[in-house]
């Protein structure tokens, strides 16, 4: 046996999934196809957001979903009645979508449609408001949902996700009156947080903000 | 992160022949805003690599202290959540971090058998 040797390399334990996710940012790029990130806790409405925002996108625009799930395809499923192109991407026991899963869900989405027709894809991450914020997938920007029933505190306790986030959806809050719940503790802890986010209020009952977040999404478009 | 960890430990094996060296320590720098726990890391890495050409390998972690910079007055701090990360100076909010994202293999001690 030999002396011992020290090879100091300072590699990224990400660094295979960050050069994954950089060769699906340039697929996407070469599409024209605006790629966005959603992520919440399990229950916050990102599938219901999807439903509601993709009746009226899809009229403007060519969009297409990959949608990520532990176990089951009943978001994919609840998705599909749009009649838009939906791959589901099961991931197991994984609590994240990972670069190399949305490379496989973008191949299959290549069999369904040519993405060069597509103006928009929106990918569903699973619920999880730890693991999905350090995983880039090569999306152009991370929308994080925080539904007000669970509580103003979350962006102090899973701060990297939403300091990540290019924009920070507050969701179900038609519950507003109903709840004890303080939307300006939470705007100032988001603020603290991610100061550089955007914040919407929206509610999927009264469709309020709805207007907001589809102008932010149409102007990211127009722009890309 | 585990199975990216050992991942990034094969990949870097490719480079030599792992049939002719025994790692001993994998030594990773981990930043105190990242959502790794080092302990679990530590478990996970252990119980994956049972049997496998890392199993004698030992994992240390150097925790990387999170420290942000008050954008009014430039000076360095270190964000607590209690105090909604802002700085304690100036009460500004955490615009620029400056350590503390860290998710690094930073030396791989081997011998060549």
């Amino acid at each position: 046996m030999h002396l011992p040797i020290s090879d100091k390399i300072e590699l990224n334990i990400l660094h295979q999934n960050s050069h994954q996710a950089e060769k699906n940012k340039i697929k996407f790029n070469n599409y024209n196809l605006l790629c966005l990130n959603i992520m919440s806790s399990p229950g916050a409405g990102k599938t219901r957001l999807l439903e509601i925002t993709l009746e009226d996108l899809s009229k403007k625009f060519h969009s297409a979903v990959l949608e990520g799930d532990m176990t089951t395809n009943l978001d994919a499923a609840r998705l599909e009645k749009l009649n838009i192109p939906v791959v589901p991407i099961t991931t197991g026991r994984a609590c994240h979508l990972d670069a190399n899963m949305v490379s496989g869900g973008l191949k299959l989405l290549e069999k369904k449609i040519n993405p060069n027709l597509l103006d928009i894809l929106l990918v569903e991450n699973v619920g999880n408001l730890v693991c999905p914020a350090e995983f880039e997938i090569g999306e152009h920007f991370k929308v994080a949902l925080l539904s007000i029933t669970e509580g103003e505190d979350k962006p102090l306790k899973y701060p990297i996700m939403f300091r990540e986030a290019d924009l920070i959806l507050i969701t179900k809050v038609d519950l507003l009156p109903h709840l004890n719940f303080d939307i300006n503790e939470l705007k100032s802890n988001i603020a603290s947080t991610n100061p550089k986010a955007d914040v919407i209020e929206i509610s999927s009952i009264t469709k309020s903000g709805f207007d907001l977040w589809q102008d932010w999404i149409s102007k990211k478009i127009l722009k890309f | 992160m585990t199975k990216c960890l050992i991942l990034s430990m094969e990949e870097w094996a490719e480079k030599k022949n792992k049939k002719k060296i025994v790692v001993e320590k994998i030594n990773l720098k981990i930043g105190e805003f990242t959502c790794v726990e080092p302990i679990s890391l530590i478990n996970t890495f252990n119980a994956a690599v049972l049997g496998s050409w890392l199993d004698s390998s030992e994992i240390t972690i150097e925790t990387i202290p999170f420290e942000g910079k008050c954008s009014k007055c430039n000076r360095l701090y270190f964000p607590k959540k209690e105090n909604g990360y802002k700085s304690p100076c100036c009460n500004f909010n955490l615009e620029e971090i400056i350590s503390g994202r860290e998710l690094k293999i930073a030396s791989i001690d081997f011998k060549e058998k």
